[in-house]
C-alpha cells in the first residue's frame, strides 16, 4: 500500500523527487489551452463551439494557470534548490515584469483601436454603448489606473491574474520544497478566507478583478505543488479506477446540465434545489464547481495519456507542443489577434465563412510565432556556447 | 364609389406593408415567450385598464426630435393598445443614462407610490458592464429591487443589453446576462432576451447592426419590434395565469 504510507508522510518529509526531463503533455494541453482561449475571445464565433466552456463548467482557463503554475514551480524550483532563494526570486520577479511588459504593450493596442472605433462608428441605436469610449476623454486617469493593473478592458484580465501570482510565487516555492502539505493547505486556505471574506483585489472604475488572484492561487499553486513531488503522491490516487469513475460521471453530470444553457427548454429538467445550490458558478472566485470539473479532467488525461505517449512527438502535436512552449508570447498574440479578428469582422463581413476564416488564420498564426520563437531559441543556444558568461534562463520561454 | 375603390386600394397597399413590419420582426420559436404566469396584468386587463413603466438606461429612450414617439417604450403602447382592444393602456417611461441597477432600484418606491403600475419592464445591464461593477453588486441590486416590485404588486418583465456587434469585444456582458437570466428564474419573473433577438436579426440579416450611420430609420424599426415583441409577451403572460387558474379550479 505505497499510497497510503505516502498520505502519512509528515510535514518535515521532505517531497519525493521531482520528475527531471519536460512533460510534453504539459506543452501539449496548454497549447490546445492558449488556441481555445483565442476562440473564445472572438466574440460570436461560431467556431468557439467547439471550445471546452461548452462542454462543461471549467474552460482553457483553468488548464492554462495549473499548467502555467507546474511548469513555473518546475523550471524555478530547480533554480531555488540549486542556486538558492535569491537567485530564484530573482528570476520569478524578473519573469512578472516581463508578463507586466507585454500587458502593457497589449493594452496600447486595444487603446489603438477602442479609439478608431470611437472615432468611426457612429450609430443612434447604440448611444448607450457609446459610453464605453468614455474613458478616452481622461487619459490622465485612464492610463495610470492601466499601469497600476486596475483598469484593465474586455478579455485583458489573464496577464494581470499571471503577473500577481507570479508576484507572489517566490515564497510559496521556497514553502513547498521545505513542507509541501503545510504549503497546500496555505493555498486552500487563503482560498477559502477570500470567498469567506470576499477578499479580491480593486478596479477602476468599479469593482474587482475579473479573476480574482487570492481565489485563483489555488490552482496555480496546485500546480506548483504537483511539479515539485505531489504528483508522485497523489499518482497512485488518481489512478484509481474509483477516482476516474467519479471524475467520468461528474464531467457527464456537468456536460447534461451545461446543454441545458444552450437549449432553454431543458432547464426545467435540472432540479430546482440543484440549479439554487449550484447557481451562479461563479469565474471570478473560481467556483468549488469549475475547479472539481477541472480536476476531473486532469484526473482523466493523466489516466489515458501516459507522459511517454508516442503521439507526444509526432509531428501531428508538435503545432500545439511548440505553441505551448512559448506561452507568454503566444499568449499575447492571440490576445490581439482575437481583438484583430474583431475588427475584421465589423469591417468587413461577420458571415459564418469570414468566422471560419479568422480562427483559422490566427491559430495558423499563433503556430508560426511559436515555430519562429523555437528558431529563435535555437539559434541563440547555439551562439550561447561560445559566450562565456550568458546564462540562459530556463524560463525564458517555458513559464 | 371612389372611396370604396381607395378604401380597397389603401387596403391592397396596406397589407403587404403590415406584413412586411410583422416579418420583419420574426423571431424563431421559443426566444421570446413568457415562462411564467403575469397575475397582476390579467387582473388589470380584467379590469380594462394597464398601467405600465419602463424602467431603464439610454437604450430604453431614443435622442431624436420626435424620439419619444419612436422607442420602443411608446411602441410597447401603440401594439398593447392594438392587441387589447378595449383596454385602457398607459406607459410611462423611467429611462436615465448611464444609470446602473443599483441606482435604478433606489427609484423604484417612489416609481410604485406615483404610478401602482401593474407591470414593470426592466432594462439594465449595460451600464454596470461598463462602468465594472461587481456582477454581485449588480445581482444584489436587481434581487432587492425585484422584491420590492412584486411586494409592490407589479409583474416584471426584465429586459437584458442589446446586442452592439461594434463594441461586443470592448463590453463584457456574458457575467451580467447570466446574472439576469438567474434572477428571473429564481424569482419566476419574465426576461426579454433582447440581446438574442437582435443577434438572431443580425444574423439572419433583418438588420445590419454593423452598419455606422447618423440616420434614426434603423433604429426606429428596431425599437418597433421590442415594442411587438414584448406587447406579445405581456399578452402570453397574461393568457399563461388565465390557464393557470382554470387548472386549479
Amino acid at each position: 500500500m505505497p499510497y497510503r504510507r505516502r498520505t502519512l508522510s509528515t510535514m518535515d518529509e521532505p517531497m519525493p523527487p521531482a520528475p527531471t526531463e519536460r512533460d510534453l503533455r504539459l506543452d501539449l494541453f496548454r497549447g490546445v489551452a492558449l488556441w481555445l482561449i483565442f476562440l473564445d475571445h472572438i466574440p460570436s464565433n461560431v467556431v468557439s463551439w467547439i471550445t471546452l466552456r461548452n462542454y462543461g463548467f471549467s474552460d482553457a482557463t483553468e488548464i492554462f494557470v495549473f499548467i502555467s503554475g507546474y511548469t513555473a514551480a518546475f523550471v524555478y524550483g530547480a533554480t531555488m534548490q540549486e542556486r538558492g532563494f535569491v537567485v530564484a526570486s530573482a528570476r520569478i520577479l524578473r519573469r512578472a515584469w516581463q508578463v507586466y511588459v507585454a500587458h502593457i504593450f497589449l493594452f496600447t493596442i486595444y487603446m489603438a483601436e477602442i479609439a478608431y472605433v470611437s472615432a468611426s462608428f457612429e450609430n443612434p441605436l447604440y448611444a448607450e454603448e457609446m459610453g464605453v469610449f468614455e474613458f478616452l476623454r481622461q487619459p490622465d486617469v485612464t492610463l495610470v489606473q492601466a499601469l497600476l493593473l486596475k483598469f484593465k478592458p474586455a478579455n485583458m484580465d489573464v496577464l494581470p491574474l499571471y503577473i500577481a501570482l507570479l508576484a507572489a510565487f517566490p515564497p510559496y516555492v521556497w514553502l513547498v520544497l521545505r513542507a509541501p502539505t503545510v504549503a497546500l493547505f496555505v493555498t486552500v486556505a487563503v482560498y477559502a478566507a477570500a470567498w469567506q471574506f470576499e477578499l479580491n483585489l480593486p478596479a477602476y472604475p468599479s469593482g474587482h478583478w475579473v479573476f480574482n488572484p487570492l481565489a485563483w492561487q489555488l490552482l496555480f499553486a496546485f500546480g506548483a505543488w504537483c511539479a515539485l513531488g505531489g504528483m508522485t503522491r497523489i499518482g497512485p490516487f488518481t489512478r484509481s479506477p474509483w477516482v476516474v469513475g467519479l471524475a467520468a460521471l461528474y464531467l457527464a453530470i456537468s456536460f447534461a446540465i451545461v446543454l441545458t444553457w444552450y437549449v432553454p427548454p431543458w432547464t426545467r429538467y435540472v432540479p430546482k434545489w440543484l440549479a439554487e445550490w449550484m447557481y451562479p458558478i461563479d469565474k471570478t472566485n473560481l467556483d468549488v464547481l469549475r475547479v472539481a470539473h477541472f480536476l476531473a479532467l486532469a484526473v482523466l488525461t493523466v489516466r489515458f495519456v501516459p507522459p511517454d505517449w508516442p503521439a507526444l512527438r509526432s509531428r501531428w502535436m508538435r503545432p500545439a507542443v511548440i505553441c505551448g512552449q512559448h506561452s507568454l508570447e503566444v499568449f499575447c498574440l492571440g490576445v490581439f489577434l482575437a481583438f484583430a479578428a474583431h475588427f475584421v469582422m465589423a469591417e468587413i463581413s461577420d458571415g459564418i465563412a469570414m468566422q471560419v476564416f479568422v480562427s483559422l488564420l490566427g491559430v495558423m498564426l499563433m503556430i508560426a510565432v511559436a515555430a519562429l520563437m523555437s528558431w529563435y531559441k535555437q539559434i541563440e543556444g547555439r551562439h550561447a556556447g561560445s559566450g562565456a558568461k550568458r546564462s540562459p534562463d530556463p524560463a525564458g520561454s517555458s513559464t | 364609389m371612389t372611396r370604396v375603390v381607395l378604401t380597397l386600394l389603401g387596403l391592397i397597399l396596406a397589407g403587404p406593408a403590415l406584413a412586411g413590419t410583422e416579418m420583419l420582426c420574426q423571431v424563431p420559436e421559443g426566444l421570446v415567450q413568457a415562462d411564467f404566469a403575469m397575475p397582476r396584468v390579467a387582473a388589470a386587463l380584467a379590469a380594462k385598464r394597464l398601467e405600465v413603466a419602463v424602467i431603464g438606461s439610454a437604450s430604453s429612450a431614443l435622442v431624436s426630435p420626435g424620439g419619444a414617439g419612436k422607442s420602443y417604450p411608446s411602441r410597447l403602447e401603440t401594439a398593447l393598445v392594438a392587441d387589447l382592444p378595449g383596454v385602457a393602456v398607459r406607459v410611462s417611461t423611467y429611462a436615465k443614462p448611464r444609470q446602473s441597477a443599483a441606482e435604478m432600484q433606489r427609484e423604484i418606491a417612489g416609481i410604485l407610490a406615483t404610478q401602482k403600475p401593474a407591470l414593470v419592464v426592466w432594462q439594465t445591464g449595460t451600464a454596470d458592464a461598463i462602468r465594472g461593477v461587481d456582477p454581485d453588486e449588480f445581482r444584489t441590486a436587481l434581487e432587492e429591487g425585484v422584491d420590492a416590485l412584486q411586494a409592490g404588486g407589479a409583474d416584471i418583465i426584465l429586459m437584458n443589453m442589446q446586442f452592439s456587434p461594434r463594441t461586443e469585444s470592448m463590453i463584457a456582458l456574458s457575467s451580467y446576462a447570466d446574472v439576469m437570466r438567474f434572477v428571473a428564474m429564481q424569482h419566476s419573473v419574465n426576461l426579454f432576451d433582447r440581446f438574442a433577438v437582435m443577434k438572431h436579426w443580425n444574423e439572419a440579416g433583418v438588420f445590419d447592426l454593423n452598419a455606422a450611420t447618423k440616420k434614426l430609420d434603423m433604429a426606429e424599426q428596431v425599437h418597433d419590434c421590442f415594442g411587438r415583441l414584448l406587447s406579445r409577451l405581456v399578452v402570453e403572460g397574461a393568457a399563461l395565469t388565465r390557464q393557470g387558474e382554470k387548472a386549479n379550479d
